[in-house]
């Protein structure tokens, strides 16, 4: 009981929490805006792979750290154009365009990868971003270094949350995003190409996820191995449909998800006699326990999965 | 009178087919014109061009004189015109304001301006007499209300030419009669409308001109007032089809007896407590406006559902399980409401269709295993017999036109010697020719001595092919009156749930009988 | 510009789809091989010549395709009644460390050899099945997407894999390496050819293969079960068993992803590891779209996989460019097999 109280009671665990969350904000916030123009994107797995891979790269070879950003956003929206190409205008299947693009878009940093660090015994570092405290807020006990003395692409991802939020629920651009997700005739009927929206927001969406993978290398680690993504992609698919879709439930799901990988990570040093195996398993599992628990709740978007084609209903 | 809509030399072709050849059509300001024709005759398209949906091969549309750049609906929104879809172009998830207002603001603006916005929907709303709540979910909305906000929409954009595609199709008579009044008083107030249709009567009601189309051609132009009902029909057809008569029922045993169904939560909207009875050489026919319950009591009666409570007897007994295949054993044969979604699989191939709803029989499979050469002979025997064109045994059944699938379906169904007949929609879609060749073998297979139930939304089949209707409303059936006091004024009254004067005439018919 | 449904798919483009599928791929990967400083038609020279251009070669390819055609066969059959099992590499993992625990069960050593291997294979596609109808049965009874579902168990099954192979199942002779115990002698399948990798399960795949086409095309099941993925509604209309057939077609496509694991572990490797399977259930998918979900195409396929990464293997110690490059092939054959296969059924006008 001693050890929980402990490990609830320490700063390091909330602040933990927050890095561990930010490549789930990113990813979850990037399937969001997809599906809620009506697109499923499985390719995230390996865009945030890629992410990771390029956002490294950069650095690697020079380039800033916001470089290394920039360029994991870039080439996830031209991975998310390509998924946008191929189920939007042409309809095909978004599961197993997603699924290819998952297995291009990770082979493919694989081999960049080994292009660019032919061998390697112990994968090369960079110096990731470190955490900026906030002047003020950060001496604030407890909440101060919990909150306000992160890294800045966790900032980010928090203001990103607002922003789309205001986006999606504000502007007459989000309007027409959450339309194209639901009906996408009526879109068309009111003059807009739901075609064109469908591809742009899918980009953004990408970008995102590129976002969040390129976190993982530029902050919290320091350098770049295969399958280092494990598998957060797909966590993230399951925690937009436990967030209903909503941004401010996609940060909140985000942050209690992460709060269980974080208290795990420390009672597994605290815990003796169960396999570490067990622990590693739980996200999985408490992942699969989410979508059954909001399955019958969901409002989907109703055109989800349904290729737009005109003058075909 | 001021010109405000000019259609010149339409012309679209799909592939092969020519949907629009060589159209003209005009619009003056107030005036309110049918678009009449039957399924396939290019009127969807036509308007799909003049909204922009489209680019047309050869032609110009002008609006208030000015011509519009092909293919660009904005063009068409800016320039006045508003078009009423007949699937509503709504989301159901996203409130009345929300769907009104999507697209009508500079799409990159900060910050939407609700409040103008419903200002401006209430102002609307009042004026045309078009009451609706802006913040309720579209999905809690009824369809008439549905259809409201669709005007509204149009309206909103400014719109002074209003375009509604089949706008009756989900409305009972009274709320079709209500819609054409609010037309009336708009067209009064200078909007210009055109409304697309294939039903005579409200053609006749409510328009001022005529057009007629067919085969993607303008083949006459009236104005309401000098043509009539018979000579528009037969303009729309091209030839004069006669629908199959239908001679006496000699009723027989009580074929199907539902006591008491209740159905909820699957199928679409509920149950709640019907009971029927289906004698042997009759037709029963369920009148209805879609939504009401009859889906759920097709689908019931065809063994995709059991009900939640209430009995399904078939010549007296329960089936011994209520699946498809104990359904069909038991001599009922189906025929779906969605041709296309239930009837058929149109990536299968023909004998595949033919058989996929009989393989529980050892006709077409033993131990598990399929016997293809009698599913093949079987397929033949049933293209030749029931005169379907353009399938082949082995061809799939996707590039079937309509009428040719209808038959494919039918054939399959009556060939198994059912006796007792579901069928739901069964013409809807098809033009005059394969709706007659439906007809004959729905009161051939009731002179057979099979119990016909026929569940329909359309006015004009249920009343020629009926020997008793009810109609279904809020999920309960209404008393049954016979089909020679039936009159689409009453029928109506009983779709709306008005069931007085039924009852009176159901006691009359049961009185009679008793003599 | 606009697509257009083609009246009638020819048969000709349906079978030139793959060709040109994997020729398209083949010109993309060879632009990636030429931007890192190689002569892209001698690093193909080399592949083919690393797959085929020895008796090693062809035995280490046909060795490689046989765990592909199983889970390229479990995925063609799930897809094909439009249940996205995502999971062939949990299954496999499942299907192998079922063999090496069944190992342990005590008088099977006694047993006659092919009763230990039927035991043993029928064992892996039970473990594989059983894995499949967890998401199958929360789809059914939850509506719960089973692409996620089946993705995340995956990384369960791995590190439940891990997790016995360092303890219940471990090999205490293995000096510490985490692997578990071997599977019995009598279970290892036999060898084709002398001096070779190559083993009896290749002909166990090439059966089921052809099993899996007569069971689709020939039977009340398959037809059902091609009805389901076709048009769910239509095929409950005319009384097909949704639940039952879906959770049928879980346990055939779980199964065969289990037995692609069994037959691994029995023929080539003898214990489990957690690099077992360098992705061979997320190939199979690739191999199942790239045979337009026919099983008898899933071989050939399975073939044109196995080349890549054999053959990648050889060209990449004498160029130095990264095997990966058949990893990225096979991922882009994906991709321009999709499209392809667009092609064959919608023309494009302007």
């Amino acid at each position: 009981m001693n050890v929980i109280v402990d490990i609830l009671a320490s700063v390091g665990m909330w602040e933990a929490m927050f890095r561990i969350a930010t490549p789930f904000i990113l990813g979850t916030l990037g399937v969001l805006l997809c599906e809620r123009v009506g697109v499923l994107n499985l390719g995230i797995e390996g865009i945030m792979t890629f992410g990771a891979m390029i956002g490294w790269l950069t650095v690697y070879s020079g380039g800033d750290l916001w470089a290394g950003l920039a360029a994991a956003a870039v080439f996830g929206a031209m991975f998310g154009l390509l998924h946008a190409l191929m189920t939007v205008p042409l309809g095909l299947s978004q599961h197993v365009t997603g699924l290819g693009i998952t297995l291009f878009a990770s082979s493919f940093s694989y081999y960049v990868f080994r292009l660019a660090i032919p061998t390697s015994t112990s994968p090369p570092t960079i110096e990731p971003f470190r955490p900026v405290a906030i002047p003020g807020l950060s001496e604030i006990p407890f909440l101060g270094p919990v909150l306000f003395n992160q890294t800045a692409p966790t900032y980010l991802a928090i203001l990103l949350v607002a922003l789309i939020a205001w986006v999606l629920y504000r502007t007459p651009l989000g309007l027409a995003i959450r339309m194209t997700g639901e009906n996408p005739h009526a879109v068309d009927a009111q003059g807009i190409d739901p075609i064109l929206l469908r591809i742009g927001t899918i980009m953004a969406g990408s970008a995102l996820m590129g976002l969040g993978g390129a976190f993982l290398t530029l902050a919290a680690f320091n350098s770049f191995f295969p399958t280092m993504v494990q598998g957060r992609g797909w966590i993230c698919i399951a925690l937009v449909v436990f967030a209903l879709w909503r941004p401010g439930r996609a940060l909140l799901g985000a942050l209690l998800f992460a709060f269980f990988d974080a208290f795990q990570l420390r009672l597994q040093t605290a815990v003796d006699g169960v396999p570490y195996q067990i622990f590693l398993m739980l996200p999985y599992i408490l992942s699969i326990l989410a979508l059954v628990l909001m399955a019958r709740k969901a409002r989907v978007p109703q055109a989800l999965m349904q290729p737009y084609r005109r003058g075909e209903r | 009178m001021t010109r405000v809509l000019e259609l010149d030399g339409i012309t679209k072709r799909f592939g092969a087919t020519l949907a629009n050849d060589d159209i003209s059509l005009h619009l003056e300001r107030g005036e309110i014109v049918a678009l009449l024709g039957e399924n396939g005759a290019g009127k969807t398209t036509l308007m799909s061009i003049l909204f922009g949906h489209y680019t047309a091969d050869a032609g110009t549309v002008r609006v208030h004189g000015q011509t519009l750049p092909p293919g660009k609906s904005r063009a068409a929104i800016k320039a006045g015109v508003g078009m009423v879809h007949q699937h509503f172009a709504l989301a159901g998830n996203l409130t009345v304001l929300e769907n009104v207002m999507t697209g009508t603001e500079p799409l990159w603006r900060l910050r939407s301006d609700r409040a103008a916005a419903r200002d401006r929907l209430a102002k609307l709303a009042d004026r045309f007499g078009l009451p609706v709540d802006p913040d309720a979910r579209i999905a809690d909305l009824s369809v008439g209300e549905c259809q409201r906000v669709e005007i509204l929409k149009a309206l909103y954009n400014e719109a002074s030419v209003l375009i509604l595609d089949e706008p009756t199709a989900v409305l009972t008579t009274q709320q079709a009669e209500q819609l054409f009044a609010t037309l009336r008083d708009m067209a009064a107030k200078g909007l210009s409308i055109i409304f697309i249709s294939h039903k005579l009567n409200e053609v006749m009601a409510a328009s001022d001109r005529v057009v007629v189309l067919r085969g993607g051609r303008i083949v006459a132009e009236r104005a309401t007032r000098d043509t009539s009902k018979e000579e528009l029909a037969e303009l729309m057809v091209g030839h004069k089809v006669e629908r199959p008569k239908r001679p006496p029922a000699r009723p027989g045993a009580v074929l199907l007896e539902a006591d008491d169904l209740h159905l909820s939560g699957r199928g679409g909207a509920p149950l709640n407590g019907v009971s029927f009875r289906l004698r042997a050489g009759e037709t029963l026919g369920i009148i209805g406006v879609s939504g009401n319950g009859q889906t759920t009591l097709a689908g019931l009666v065809s063994g995709l559902y059991p009900p939640d409570q209430g009995a399904l007897r078939i010549k007296g007994a329960s089936l011994p399980r209520h699946d498809v295949p104990h359904a069909i054993a038991a001599g009922i044969g189906r025929i779906p409401e969605d041709r296309h979604a239930e009837g058929v699989l149109g990536d299968m191939e023909t004998w595949e269709n033919v058989i996929l709803e009989r393989l529980w029989s050892p006709d077409y499979a033993r131990h598990g295993i399929i016997r293809r050469g009698a599913a093949r002979a079987a397929t033949e025997r049933l293209l030749k017999d029931y005169d379907v064109r353009g399938a082949r045994v082995n061809s799939r059944v996707r590039l079937l036109s309509g009428g040719n699938m209808q038959k494919l379906i039918l054939g399959r169904v009556l060939e198994a010697g059912p006796s007792i007949l579901i069928a739901a929609q069964p013409s809807r879609g098809l033009d005059e020719g394969a709706i007659a060749g439906v007809h004959r073998r729905l009161i051939e297979a009731r002179d057979r001595g099979a119990g016909v139930l026929l569940i329909s939304e359309d006015l004009d089949e249920v009343i020629a092919l009926s020997d008793r209707i009810r109609a279904i409303a809020g999920g309960r059936l209404s008393p049954a009156i016979p089909a020679a006091r039936a009159n689409a004024q009453l029928l109506g009254l009983m779709m709306a749930g008005d069931w007085d004067a039924a009852r009176k005439i159901e006691q009359e018919a049961e009185a009679a009988d008793a003599l | 510009m606009r697509f257009e449904r083609r009246e009638n798919a020819s048969a000709a483009l349906t079978i030139l789809a793959p060709v040109g599928a994997i020729l398209a791929a083949l010109v993309i990967a060879g632009v990636l091989i030429a931007i890192a400083g190689a002569n892209v038609l001698e690093a193909y020279g080399l592949i083919l010549q690393g797959a085929f251009g020895s008796r090693l070669g062809v035995t280490e390819t046909l060795t490689r395709a046989t765990p592909l055609i199983l889970t390229g066969l479990a995925a063609a059959v799930a897809f094909r009644a439009k249940l996205w099992n995502i999971g062939g590499e949990g299954q496999f993992y499942m299907g192998a460390l079922a063999v090496t625990a069944f190992g342990l069960v005590p008088g099977l050593a006694g047993a006659p050899a092919p009763v230990v291997i039927l035991a043993c294979l029928v064992v892996g596609a039970l473990a594989g099945a059983t894995l499949l109808l967890v998401p199958a049965a929360l789809k059914l009874r939850f509506g719960v997407d089973e692409v996620v579902t089946t993705l995340l168990l995956n990384f369960v099954t791995v590190l439940f894999v891990s997790l016995m192979i360092e303890g219940a199942l471990r090999d205490p002779l293995a000096f510490g390496w985490p692997q578990s115990v071997p599977v019995p002698d009598a279970a290892v399948l036999p060898q084709l050819i002398e001096r070779s990798r190559l083993h009896a399960g290749l002909l166990i795949a090439l059966g089921l293969a052809v099993a899996v086409w007569w069971v689709q095309s020939r039977t009340v099941f398959g037809m059902q079960a091609r009805a389901t993925g076709l048009n769910a509604r239509a095929a409950a209309f005319a009384g097909v068993p949704l639940g039952r057939t879906l959770a049928l077609v879980a346990c055939l496509s779980g199964g065969l992803a289990g037995l692609a694991g069994a037959i691994e572990v029995m023929g080539v490797k003898g214990y489990v590891t957690t690099d077992l399977s360098p992705n061979y259930g997320y190939s199979g998918i690739v191999i199942a779209m790239l045979a337009n979900l026919n099983p008898i195409g899933v071989i050939g396929a399975a073939l044109f996989s196995a080349v890549m990464f054999v053959g990648a293997d050889s060209m990449s110690r004498a160029l130095g460019i990264p095997s990966y490059i058949a990893d990225v092939t096979v991922a882009l054959s994906l991709l321009t097999m999709l499209v392809a296969l667009f092609l064959t059924q919608y023309r494009v006008r302007r």
